[in-house]
């Protein structure tokens, strides 16, 4: 492959556009700057960090600190879900919910993917489980963030009309499955926009990188398509186990509608 | 499960030592075909009194009807007997009419129109029905269930002197057939109207009225 390496000066040439858009917030009394500056510095040095990190990862060749690194990444992913909600579950369930959703979704479809298509030697090969568990983070941060926000925000909305059924006698369970439907189905809905997107409005990002690279433009779309897949997996399964999780919480042994459950 | 044979029959509803975090305890007892109706200050507890006996909020104590434990029964049996229709009422579809179970659409029609709703009601969009006929057809859906027991918060409260007499007459034809009606109002004349045993709720404690009720 021939990669054209990028130097130093590469970068502050590049960085000049940063500068301009702190001059335009100045200019224009945006009152912007200071972030624009500060989110520009955030960004370079964490994305420093991490590349040294990996670097690391990367040569120690060990499965205990690939699978260490993946699980830290789903840790923040799944506060990020729980801290997303309006009106939260009380206590650590709403991060033990989005856990079981980020842990599940994650390793099904890390795991089809390490497995069956790319197969690296090792299957613990740093190089290939880590920047694949970012990707489907990514995607799982998404879907389940979305699917606990609306069914959260929709229990609260529809308390009369639950409760309305459950005092006729209607089950929790059907009182309560199109807010868990519609929940599912939000969660699903970013990475259906990315997919048919994909190619026509957007080039996606893996996909870029690769051709940047100097990869072959049908290889890299193999490898997109491929991705696109997992994505979707992962989008659905940690709608649904979030969703179904977090209904089960919503109620109890005697099928009542237990909105007390969150502060 | 039949019971002893020469004690008399049991109440229909019976609540003993019922009570949450936030209220009781309660005792009460009401005969089949006899009307209890509970009045009190907004906030006093009374709603939270029919949301335990229909389990919708968490509780303890006992509570049984017809003698038979509430524990007995699932908790959507018990609430399939012991219907509550809240104050303000709740809807899941777009028409009035989709609320009813296909087979019980017929009765609905006929308790609708004994209630002064026709078709054009029951057919339209929930959001085009007014407050009192919503309530109207939110009380249509417990009666359809012929219910041995019904509870209700303040079911006539959003409805005119016409409505209103119309559902007490509901009410006490369901009574003639010997359903126990558990009512909360803000009308005394209500309740006598209903020939209903006073209870008072204050500070989430609730008393038997014996006297007569201070006009």
């Amino acid at each position: 492959m021939n990669t054209i390496s990028l130097s130093p000066s590469d970068l502050a040439i590049a960085s000049s556009l940063l500068l301009f858009d702190a001059l335009l917030s100045v200019i224009l009394r945006l009152n912007l700057h200071r972030q624009v500056i500060w989110a520009g510095i955030r960004m370079v040095v964490q994305l420093v960090a991490v590349g040294f990190l990996l670097r690391w990862v990367f040569s120690m060749h060990h499965p205990a600190l690939t699978v260490a690194v993946v699980a830290a990444m789903s840790i923040i992913a799944a506060r990020e879900i729980a801290a997303r909600p309006e009106r939260k579950f009380r206590g650590w369930v709403g991060l033990g919910i989005s856990g079981v959703g980020v842990a599940i979704a994650t390793v099904v479809t890390v795991g089809l993917a390490l497995t069956t298509a790319i197969r690296p030697q090792p299957w613990y090969d740093a190089r290939y489980a880590i920047p694949l568990a970012g990707i489907v983070l990514g995607s799982v941060l998404n879907a389940g963030s979305l699917t606990l926000d609306t069914l959260l925000s929709d229990a609260r909305r529809e308390k009369a009309a639950i409760e309305a059924q459950l005092a006729l006698g209607t089950p929790f369970r059907t009182a309560f499955a199109p807010l868990i439907r519609n929940a599912v189905r939000r969660g699903l809905l970013p990475i259906v926009n990315q997919m048919s997107a994909a190619g026509l409005i957007t080039l996606p990002g893996i996909m870029t990188g690769q051709i940047i690279a100097g990869e072959d433009p049908i290889e890299a779309v193999k490898y997109q398509i491929l991705l696109m897949f997992l994505l979707a997996g992962a989008s659905g399964v940690t709608g649904l186990v979030i969703a179904g999780l977090a209904a089960g919480h919503l109620s109890d042994g005697r099928q009542r509608l237990r909105l007390d459950r969150l502060r | 499960m039949p019971g002893p044979e020469a004690v008399a029959a049991p109440a229909r509803l019976a609540v003993r030592g019922l009570k949450s975090d936030l209220a009781g305890p309660f005792e009460m007892t009401l005969a089949a075909g006899a009307c209890a109706a509970i009045s009190g200050a907004s906030g006093s507890g009374k709603s939270l009194f029919l949301r335990m006996v229909a389990d919708l909020d968490p509780n303890q104590g006992e509570v049984r009807l017809d003698g038979t434990s509430r524990e007995t029964f699932t908790a959507p049996e018990w609430r399939r007997r012991v219907p509550y229709v809240a104050a303000e009422s709740g809807w899941w579809l777009d028409h009035a009419i989709d609320h009813f179970a296909p087979e019980r659409r017929a009765a609905a029609r006929t308790l609708a129109a004994a209630l002064g709703l026709g078709d054009t009601q029951l057919e339209q969009p929930v959001q085009r029905l007014s407050t009192g006929e919503k309530q109207r057809l939110a009380l249509v859906r417990a009666f359809v269930l012929e219910p041995g027991i019904i509870l209700l918060d303040e079911p006539t409260g959003p409805l005119d002197p016409d409505s209103t007499a119309r559902v007490e007459a509901h009410l006490k034809a369901m009574m003639a057939r010997g359903a126990a009606v558990l009512i909360v109002t803000h009308d005394p004349r209500q309740a006598d109207r209903l020939g209903a045993a006073h209870y008072r709720m204050a500070d989430r404690r609730m008393t038997r009225v014996t006297e007569a009720a201070p006009a």
